[in-house]
């Protein structure tokens, strides 16, 4: 029971955001916009984690500037742009697609393809079991073949 | 044709070799700038308290290869950098302006006070640090090295050692300074 109650207050629990409340927008529509776009720009301190995750200094300072931007009526586009022209696409945690990313993006693809391309050559040039047609036995090899099932009737 | 088919797989295998091979000696500090060829951004930095200069604008960088170096009273790599840019500046070779970032400026004073001054001019950044964001800095110390007409033309990426200096950096300045 008090398992379960610790299972279930983990699935509740929402994940704490490194944004502490003094840095929050009061417009909540602007601060979801804020930490949607947030959580797509890469800490460049953690690199792994997102400026809204990252208790980093120079990710908070990102975390104020974008705020800021909203706050001044910037769309989405504009600010994640003003963040990529300082940082380049590395800042994305989610990388575009485009000219020097298409072999990040469809190399996975492209790799599938010449997998079930040479698996599918591959069992087509082989014989199959079936495709050899069955010889019946001859009478001599029944013969054999009751003679054995017999015996193995008597043991 | 069917021997070579079965080298594909050893192809294949090479190549990612390479690119894995590749992938292991680089640095995932060092994020390659987008900002190389490109103006130095717009500031106005103020000044540190009783160091007698004017601070650091855009002005300041026009009409000399000048090296602009990010560094903090907190940070312990600038600590180790910074005799060698002492040194850098006895030589006379290039000017060296200071950003102090995300710093309290009676603290980056007093640093420069106790580790030497190699500065022309020091401009104080303070958080949110929007100066040092605009050179899409992402820790310090990090050194760029900005042309006469005032575009950034190389970003050096951790504390300045001898090696880096004369292997990279210094090469640099003198081709600029051609």
């Amino acid at each position: 029971m008090k398992r379960l109650a610790l299972a279930l207050m983990l699935a509740v629990a929402a994940p704490a955001l490194a944004a502490d409340p003094s840095e929050m927008l009061k417009d909540p529509v602007l601060e979801k916009k804020a930490e949607d776009l947030g959580k797509e720009l890469r800490c460049l301190v953690c690199q792994n984690e997102s400026i809204e995750d990252s208790n980093a200094d120079l990710a908070r300072d990102l975390r104020v500037i974008v705020r800021e931007r909203f706050a001044k009526g910037e769309s989405s586009d504009q600010v994640k742009q003003y963040v990529v022209d300082r940082y380049g696409d590395y800042v994305l945690l989610n990388p575009p697609f485009k000219g020097t990313t298409l072999v990040l993006w469809l190399g996975p693809f492209a790799l599938l393809v010449v997998a079930v391309g040479a698996a599918f050559a591959f069992f087509r040039r082989r014989p199959s079991v079936n495709a050899t047609p069955v010889v019946p036995l001859s009478t001599e090899e029944k013969r054999r073949l009751d003679a054995l099932l017999k015996d193995g009737d008597r043991s | 044709m069917r021997r070579l088919l079965y080298l594909l797989p050893v192809a294949v295998f090479g190549i990612l070799a390479l690119f894995f091979l590749r992938g292991l000696t680089l640095n995932p500090r060092e994020i390659p700038s987008v900002l190389i060829n490109r103006p130095v951004p717009v500031m106005n930095l103020a000044p540190l308290p009783g160091r007698g200069d004017t601070g650091l604008t855009t002005a300041d960088l026009k009409g000399r290869v000048s090296l602009v170096n990010i560094y903090g009273s907190w940070c312990i790599a600038c600590v180790q950098e910074h005799p060698y840019l002492v040194k850098i500046k006895q030589t006379g070779i290039v000017p060296i302006h200071g950003i102090d970032w995300r710093d309290d400026p009676v603290e980056g004073a007093k640093w420069l006070k106790k580790h030497g001054d190699p500065y022309d001019r020091v401009g104080v950044d303070p958080a949110p640090g929007r100066t040092a964001i605009d050179f899409g800095v992402t820790g310090a110390p990090e050194t760029f090295i900005v042309d006469k007409d005032s575009i950034i033309r190389y970003k050096h990426i951790g504390p300045v050692t001898p090696e880096a200096w004369e292997q990279t950096l210094l090469p640099i300045i003198k081709e600029l300074n051609k």
